[in-house]
């Protein structure tokens, strides 16, 4: 494939970079990649991933976009209160970049669509905020071998980890099993700095560049924290559980199962 | 030694920085290591950034010549993919 002049102009920042060059530009043109959740997340790795030329976005949510949205969720906006989240997010990505394809799936996953449904795709991101999609996408990701780029939000505090399955540990090997909902923040007490997902969805768009040019170190068996408060971050060691569930020598988890979803819905 | 005949050769006159310097980089990254690329060009500032780019990049700039006129020719030869 030769570049149009357009597409010389549009991406010539990348292809000045001795790490990118044209042969990584045309990498990022022919990967795919699969966003969980248009919200918080999703939003600015979408939006970066698809300014950056991913040929293809995949997109997954089941909301639609409310006021109470935009304090933080950037793909979206005033006029489009009411519209399908992934209906918005396709709209704004393919705006910035025609040479992007958004795939839209307005639903959710569940332990009997997501194979399918991510299957075709190189890498997935995660930017849901509620612990069952969680696990479902790890499991999913585990059991597919599919790279997964995961962040979590709260408050203040954010954190991000990328899951080479099989190679790096997963996110059972942290935590087992998803939390009982009691133990989980009510929505009342889950505020979130309108930024904060702007800075971590950035970091997860950083980890998925780096995971399809194959350059630099990505976050394998370490969880990234920032603290928006202290303006630190800090970088926790998380080795592979040789007894993990999924990941481990004998699974006990050999199929995907929907967790109860008595949980709050964050919205990313 | 006879000067060899470069194997791919662009014309970017009419182009500016840094559109000359891109142009370049993605000719010479579909050649091979030890071929040769000459680049004729007529923007002023991309004759000294050109050279300085490839070097940086790990080329081997060969030649810097005035061609008559504005223009200019730069001979590269690929030393690093
Ligand atoms: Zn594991």
């Amino acid at each position: 494939m030769e570049f149009t002049d357009e597409q010389v102009q549009r991406y010539s920042r990348h292809i000045i970079l001795p790490e990118v060059g044209g042969k990584g530009q045309k990498k990022l043109l022919a990967a795919k990649v699969f966003l969980v959740g248009a919200g918080g997340l999703g939003c600015p790795v979408g939006y970066y991933l698809a300014a950056a030329g991913v040929g293809t976005l995949g997109i997954v949510d089941d909301d639609i976009v409310e006021l109470s949205n935009l304090q933080r969720q950037i793909a979206h906006n005033t006029k489009r209160v009411g519209m399908p989240k992934v209906e918005s997010a396709k709209k704004t990505f393919e705006a910035l970049n025609p040479d992007v394809k958004v795939n839209a799936m307005k639903g959710r996953l569940t332990k009997d669509n997501i194979l399918d449904i991510i299957k075709d795709y190189d890498i997935v991101v995660d930017g849901s905020d509620n612990f069952p999609t969680r696990y479902l996408v790890n499991d999913a990701c585990v059991m597919l071998k599919k790279p997964l780029v995961s962040g979590a939000i709260l408050r203040f505090e954010g954190q991000v980890t990328t899951l080479l399955p099989h190679d790096g540990h997963c996110y059972r090997c942290l935590f087992e099993a998803p939390p009982p909902p009691g133990l989980v923040p009510s929505c009342q007490e889950a505020g979130v700095l309108g930024v904060l997902p702007g800075v971590i969805g950035a970091l997860e768009a950083t980890e998925v560049l780096k995971l399809i040019l194959g350059r630099g170190d990505v976050l394998k068996n370490t969880l990234l924290i920032y603290d928006a408060l202290k303006a630190s971050f800090r970088r926790v060691k998380v080795p592979r559980n040789p007894d993990c569930p999924i990941c481990g020598a004998h699974p006990a988890i050999t199929k995907l199962e929907d967790y109860d979803a008595g949980y709050c819905q964050l919205g990313g | 030694m006879k000067e060899k005949a470069p194997d791919k050769k662009i014309d970017i006159r009419g182009l500016v920085c840094p559109y000359t310097f891109v142009k370049a980089k993605l000719a010479i990254e579909d050649m091979e290591v030890g071929q040769v690329l000459e680049i004729v060009l007529d923007y002023p500032e991309a004759v000294s950034n050109i050279p300085k780019s490839m070097q940086d990049h790990g080329q081997a700039v060969l030649k810097v010549e005035q061609s008559g006129g504005k223009d200019w020719i730069i001979t590269v030869r690929k030393e690093k993919d």
